[in-house]
């Protein structure tokens, strides 16, 4: 059923009670060409971009639970493409170009929001950091703007811009930036790829995955076993377990990284705003909480929940530069699993093992890559060569020493 | 989460830092082959259960720490001075 201001009226009309569900639940078959591991945003769009753009629909996508219940809806559902390097420029443009299209092209309200991403800062050495990065996104054709202290100021009069130790001196704005909602991408990804004849299985665990002669052959299920041409994982999270099982070692620990919102209040803060001297960073939700976070917790885990330690220094970060926020209080908060690589980018690339391909490492930046993430791996899956924006991305660059090291921690992967 | 230092008693663990899994050996410096080394810098286990890692109390006594942990409950299982566990592996060849 095609979404539309026509559709809405006539359920309307009718007493809303010709809906149909927005996929089939599936059964899996046999054989595929291709099983996509994952069904969280990157898999889904990886499936979905593997039928519209190159044709093929003989796809499944294998979720171990349900469709959304993983890092597609446990982010702070921020979107941008303020990155600096040349590897990552091009790939989180091509993203952000692909959300300003994905309602259109999905025909699903994502609620695509470019409300602006505003980085503060702090100092005049990290203003001079910001000019600089600003410079790099607009050359690679992205959109950013420096801002003084009085442009900061029109933005977000709430914060405290005479902080003794860390004063707001200004900020780099991406007006293009902004968030979406997250549990849409999941569901309208999953709705667009089932309507082109991808099999959406969920509740259904990869616990193998099958090679013969050093070529896939399928995975092992906890429903029986799947058939398939090509496997192609999309787990963040739990890419070391997957691997694992094909007899793989990756160059990523698993971290937990923790969000929260606060009670609902009336409209406080328009866009994305981060702070420049901590790890802090919060937007307001159209229901009026803000949502908010800051550092991984650093310790290897896979509990999908955190500690106090990692709490009270989110809040302090709050505090020094929004005092009013002490105010309120927390409604609830969350943990989800992050893939922590070696250099803080990710990987989107074979695997040495034939018919075996990766989609990983996405740190705790991978909400704002869906589009594009799904767009390169179907590329990669489809043609056997790595999609030009994603071409950076390599499992070997750990080896070769092409490290995409974004912060400059080298291998720490809680420092990234 | 709260980790039993053995000199400080068990403390926040808002007071370590964490450096990661403690399996990795270092190889022997120049006799050391690329991929020997591309393996200790790089290449992790990240199991899901029991693993022995290095903490340092950088609140506390600075002393460095090997913790046995369960990455899915976050529940400590031992904590031993690295000091200890260094010895009783060089006495161990």
């Amino acid at each position: 059923m095609r979404y539309s201001l026509l559709s809405v009226l006539g359920q309307a009309l009718r007493g809303q009670r010709d809906w149909t569900p927005q996929w089939r639940d599936a059964a899996p078959k046999p054989e595929y060409d291709v099983v996509v591991v994952g069904g969280g945003g990157h898999g889904l769009a990886t499936a979905y971009y593997l039928a519209k753009e190159h044709g093929i629909t003989n796809v499944a996508v294998l979720e171990r639970s349900h469709v959304g219940s993983g890092n597609v809806g446990r982010n702070t559902t921020i979107i941008r493409s303020n990155y600096g390097l040349a590897g990552n420029i091009p790939f989180y443009e091509r993203s952000l170009k692909l959300w300003e299209g994905l309602e259109q092209d999905i025909n699903y309200n994502a609620m695509v929001s470019q409300r602006g991403v505003l980085n503060l800062y702090h100092s005049d050495a990290q203003r001079d950091a910001y000019a600089r990065r600003g410079n790099a996104m607009r050359i690679a054709g992205a959109d950013a703007e420096l801002l003084d202290r009085e442009g900061v100021r029109a933005l977000v009069p709430v914060i405290d811009f005479d902080n003794a130790r860390f004063p707001v001196k200004g900020g780099l704005l991406q007006r293009r930036g902004g968030t979406v909602r997250h549990d849409a991408v999941a569901w309208g990804y999953a709705r667009a790829a089932d309507g082109r004849g991808v099999d959406v299985i969920q509740n259904c665990e990869v616990t193998g995955i099958r090679r013969e002669n050093g070529r896939v052959t399928g995975v092992e299920t906890s429903r029986g076993f799947v058939g398939a041409r090509k496997v192609a994982l999309s787990v963040a999270g739990s890419s070391s377990r997957l691997a694992a099982m094909a007899g793989l070692r990756l160059p990523i620990e698993s971290h937990v990284l923790q969000a929260f919102v606060s009670e609902g209040v009336k409209p406080l803060i328009d866009g994305v705003m981060t702070f420049g001297a901590g790890h802090f960073y919060v937007s307001q939700s159209d229901k009026g909480g803000l949502v908010f976070g800051g550092d991984i917790d650093g310790y290897n885990s896979y509990a999908q929940r955190g500690n106090l330690a990692t709490i009270e220094d989110v809040m302090e970060g709050g505090m020094a530069l929004w005092p009013g926020l002490g105010r309120l209080r927390l409604l609830r908060h969350w943990g989800g699993i992050m893939d922590m690589s070696m250099d803080g980018s990710p990987i989107i690339d074979r695997t040495g093992i034939e018919g075996l391909y990766l989609n990983a490492g996405w740190c705790y930046g991978g909400f704002k890559a869906t589009p594009a993430a799904g767009f390169c791996f179907a590329h990669l899956i489809a043609r056997d060569a790595p999609h030009p924006d994603a071409a950076a991305y390599r499992l070997d660059r750990f080896a070769t020493g092409h490290l995409i090291d974004e912060k400059g921690m080298g291998a720490q992967p809680n420092l990234h | 989460m709260r980790i039993r230092c053995p000199y400080c008693g068990a403390r926040d663990n808002g007071e370590f830092s964490y450096l990661g899994d403690a399996a990795p050996r270092r190889p022997e410096g120049m006799a050391a082959e690329p991929a020997q080394m591309f393996d200790y810098v790089y290449l992790r286990d990240n199991p899901a259960g029991a693993i022995r890692e290095l903490w340092y109390h950088a609140a506390g006594c600075r002393s460095w720490l090997v913790v046995t942990r369960d990455t899915r409950t976050h529940a400590i299982a031992g904590v031993a001075a690295a000091r200890d566990v260094a010895l009783a592996r060089e006495a161990g060849r």
